[in-house]
């Protein structure tokens, strides 16, 4: 492996700029900027070249001894295949695209340095977690990643909205990281080692090694992408998690944070059984349905294309659930690409509406934002899986697979599901980009800056190009030993083996395309709502489902506070500490009697002391 | 010298001088604690003279005869004077006799008690020495071993008595204001 | 009987507890310091006693050593009475009980 250190470099240059920014430059905005981009923008350049001088097709491993107590040896390591490389691109490549963004989108913001700090500790957090070479190194990235992003939705912390969000996502996530983390305890209990390539050699020599505790080791471990990676039933935070500003979502919540609980399942699949990936499909396949239900009737820009970030993050988890990791890990490719455009197109529109985010405050922007608006149709359409977009032949991966893996009800689903899709995103893209202007705002928009549109112009570019440039070979050749390399063609024409399904696709985009052409082309107000009726107000308000927790496990854990402040209060400091401190006070007062003051009483005393060191040195 | 030591071996001589020593000193003792004729701190340190210069009788009868000296020397001939002076400085007034107080007496009861008893234990336990004692106090040897093998302590309690040199000046010192 | 190291204790530890009852039951703070004369003289009579009964001439070293402390104790703690009685006009342990709460 040549340039054996250069991923050293990759992960550890967001740190010092991360460090440099806090310690140093938070007084300059430009300065704090220009080095957190150019830590990123250098990462991006040093794995094109560690990936030119190595090739694609490469599996290594690169580690420093860490710290040893009894049979525990973490590793600081390192895991180079084609999985991390792949994942390095998107972290250095789209989170540089989307720093280059923020200069632009947080210019006008005081804390503009603050925010690039967090960013940069976001990118760190972020590579550790894809090259880890173990599981303690990737949990520990795991929870500085939860800690970065707390910080990135509170960055506007003197909202309470952002506060709130910002706790919401991170005790949602803490809830999922607590099993993640039995499962790791457990999995080293069992196979005695957290170091990936050890555990697979290990379940590969014995599959029964986790004995009659698999599945339950592989659901607590999926504990942990439940959490980051925003699935049922610990879904609730990721809508909050939109009061961060735009890139934040479009960097975290869409493009790498939210998938590392897919990239974390395909990176640990060997420890999945049967029983547990079922499991795992289901949950996927209902997070997707119930967020697609919920986007189509959203109304704020963002919420829209979180909730789709929801639903598509359900896809793929699904997908690993169907045993089908090179789709999922390709869906999370391609949808890194499209969900940043979308987030940051929308992010465009939110500057040039002037911070206004209902969708029905807007209209007609295509004439006023044309660069946006280009982009933001690209990404839409590959989104929706039109050909030749990325979108189309990722969602046809997954669809084949669920067909393949003769799981009908999953397959159903997932058709229907694209069709919602379809039909929330034109939804959106009608409403917003065509007919009447419906503000003033909408009326005096203006088109972003260069540097916010550069961004937005190269991710179209992949959103468009991402099927057919070898995604799906270099991660076919990480899970299939005897995977056929494929010609951009044979790339090309893919969805052609296995036509039922492509066809499945198109038909649901059809449907949801002029489903949404007729209720929302010129529509000034949403007409689902009296159409549907109970069913609409129950996708406004998301099932409920925070009402459902605040009933619940609020209320639980509020009567469970109050319970453990009853202890405190009158058992530990009323009985236990009073009783101490009762005992002192009293035994004080007792021997402050012998304190007579009395010179003579003091040299009785010392004789009885002297006699009784001689009785008990001499007499005995 | 001659004539002391001879004076000395002399066994029924000898006898009959500690119990005169040993009585001397226990009354002037008795005297100094508690004189019933008396309440002034002037008459214990005169009594405690008397108790001083009977005691280096009996130094002499353990043919400590430079302790015999330095007693007299150093207790009569400096420390009672140093009490004398003080007693005088401070122009105290004869005490009223004051009753005894009750825990006084108990806690002294007490500690004699307790004195006595592990004296009489430690009694118990003593060997009689067979042989007649040999050892000469004289002058010379313990010289030699005070500069030779006492070296360092001596020095230091030099030290010491410089400290306390200087202390008592301050102690003592008006203060300047 | 012949005198033996036993009748020297004798009058050692009498003359000790003599010193002891002064301290504890008399109430001029300079009898009291007397009396802790008395005390040390007995132990001085006791350790020549020793040196004496066992041959050793290092018993007569501490006794010599003891004398020169004394000394020094004594002009300090009668410094330290005339200082406090400079301050308190007595020279009564009654009177000096600031050390009670």
């Amino acid at each position: 492996m040549k340039y054996e250190n250069l991923p050293w470099l990759i992960l550890f240059l967001p740190l010092i700029s991360a460090a440099v920014i806090t310690l140093f430059t938070l007084r300059s905005k430009t300065v704090s900027s220009l080095i957190s981009i150019g830590a990123v923008v250098a990462g991006f350049v040093m794995t094109v070249i560690f990936v030119n001088a190595n090739g694609m097709q490469f599996s290594g491993e690169t580690s420093l001894q860490w710290l040893e107590i009894g049979d525990l040896k973490a590793d600081f390591g390192l895991k180079l295949d084609a999985l991390s490389m792949m994942m390095l691109f998107v972290v250095t490549g789209v989170g540089g695209l989307i720093h280059i963004y923020s200069y632009g989108y947080m210019h006008e913001d005081r804390s503009m340095a603050r925010f690039f700090a967090c960013l940069s500790l976001f990118t760190f957090s972020m590579l550790g977690i894809v090259l880890a070479n173990n599981f303690l190194m990737m949990f520990i990235s795991w929870e500085l990643v939860g800690v970065s992003s707390y910080l990135l939705i509170g960055f506007w912390f003197e909202k309470p909205s952002a506060g709130d969000a910002a706790k919401k996502a991170f005790i949602v996530n803490r809830l999922g990281d607590f099993g993640f983390l039995f499962g790791i305890l457990m999995v080293w209990g069992l196979l005695g080692s957290l170091n990936f390539s050890a555990l697979q050699n290990s379940i590969t020599a014995n599959p029964a090694a986790l004995g009659a505790m698999a599945t339950t080791a592989g659901l607590l471990i999926f504990c942990g992408a439940m959490g980051k990676s925003a699935q049922f039933p610990l879904h609730v935070w990721l809508p909050d998690a939109m009061e961060g500003p735009t890139p934040v979502s479009a960097l975290i919540h869409a493009a790498t944070m939210v998938a590392a609980g897919v990239y974390m399942l395909c990176r640990s699949l060997f420890l999945f059984n049967a029983d547990s990936l079922h499991v795992i499909s289901y949950i996927g396949g209902f997070t997707a349905l119930i967020a697609a239900l919920m986007a189509v009737q959203q109304n704020d820009i963002k919420r829209i294309i979180a909730y789709s970030t929801l639903s598509q993050l359900g896809y793929m988890v699904m997908t690993v659930g169907l045993n089908g990791p090179t789709p999922a890990m390709f869906h999370l490719t391609t949808h890194a690409f499209f969900k940043a455009l979308l987030f940051l197109a929308a992010g465009s529109v939110i500057i040039g509406m002037h911070h206004e985010q209902d969708i029905w405050q807007m209209g007609n922007l295509r004439k006023k934002m044309p660069i946006t608006f280009l982009t933001f149709t690209i990404g839409t359409l590959a989104l929706c899986g039109v050909p030749p977009f990325s979108g189309f032949y990722s969602k046809d991966a997954i669809l084949a697979q669920a067909w393949e893996q003769k799981s009908y009800l999953l397959f159903g689903v997932a058709v229907f599901i694209a069709a919602l899709t379809t039909f929330y995103t034109f939804r959106l893209f009608f409403v917003v980009f065509f007919g009447k202007e419906k503000s003033d705002h909408a009326k005096h928009a203006h088109e972003s800056s260069l540097v916010m549109t550069l961004p937005l112009v190269i991710l179209a570019v992949f959103s468009f190009a991402g099927g057919f440039i070898g995604i799906t070979n270099n991660y076919g050749s990480q899970f299939v030993h005897e995977h056929e390399t494929f010609s951009a063609w044979q790339q090309f024409a893919e969805p052609f083996h296995n036509p039922f399904p492509m066809v499945c696709g198109l038909v649901a985009f059809a449907i949801g395309f002029f489903a949404a052409l007729s209720l929302y082309k010129n529509a000034t107000s949403d007409p689902l709502p009296k159409k549907l009726g109970g069913l609409a107000t129950l996708m406004k308000n998301k099932f409920y489902f925070d009402e459902i927790y605040e009933a619940t496990f609020i209320r639980a854990h509020d009567f469970l506070a109050a319970v453990a402040d009853w202890i405190d209060r009158w058992i530990l400091e009323g009985a236990i500490i009073g009783a101490i401190r009762g005992g002192t006070d009293l035994s004080g007062r007792a021997l402050r009697l012998a304190q007579t003051g009395n010179l003579q009483t003091y040299a009785f005393l010392f004789v009885l002391g002297v006699a009784l060191l001689l009785y008990f040195v001499l007499g005995k | 010298m001659e004539a002391i030591n001879n004076l000395l071996s002399g066994s029924n001589v000898t006898d009959v001088l500690f119990y005169v020593f040993a009585v001397l000193t226990l009354l002037c003792a008795v005297l100094v604690v508690a004189n019933p004729f008396s309440r002034n701190p002037v008459t214990s340190a005169m009594f405690l003279v008397l108790t001083i210069i009977s005691m280096s009788g009996l130094f002499l009868l353990l043919h400590a005869f430079f302790l015999a000296a330095v007693q007299i020397l150093v207790y009569a001939g400096a420390v009672i004077v140093l009490f004398i002076f003080v007693i005088m400085l401070l122009d105290l007034k004869e005490e009223q006799r004051r009753k005894i107080k009750f825990f006084g007496l108990a806690a002294g009861l007490v500690s004699v008690g307790i004195v006595v008893s592990i004296f009489l234990k430690s009694l118990a336990s003593i060997q009689p020495n067979v042989a007649e004692p040999a050892l000469e106090g004289e002058t010379y040897a313990l010289g030699k071993l005070l500069f030779t093998h006492y070296t360092l302590p001596f020095e230091i309690v030099s030290v010491l008595l410089l400290v306390a040199m200087i202390g008592v000046i301050l102690l003592s010192k008006k203060k300047l204001e | 009987m012949h005198i033996g190291i036993q009748h020297y204790l004798a009058v050692s530890m009498i003359l000790f507890c003599l010193g002891l009852l002064g301290v504890i039951m008399r109430r001029n703070l300079l009898v009291i310091y007397m009396s802790l004369e008395l005390m040390l003289n007995a132990a001085n009579l006791a350790l020549v006693a020793f040196s004496r009964f066992n041959n050793k001439l290092d018993g007569q070293v501490l006794v010599f050593f003891i004398i020169t402390v004394a000394a020094a104790e004594v002009a300090v703690g009668l410094a330290l009475i005339v200082a406090l009685y400079r301050k308190r006009q007595s020279a009564h342990v009654e009177d000096l009980t600031s050390m009670k709460l």
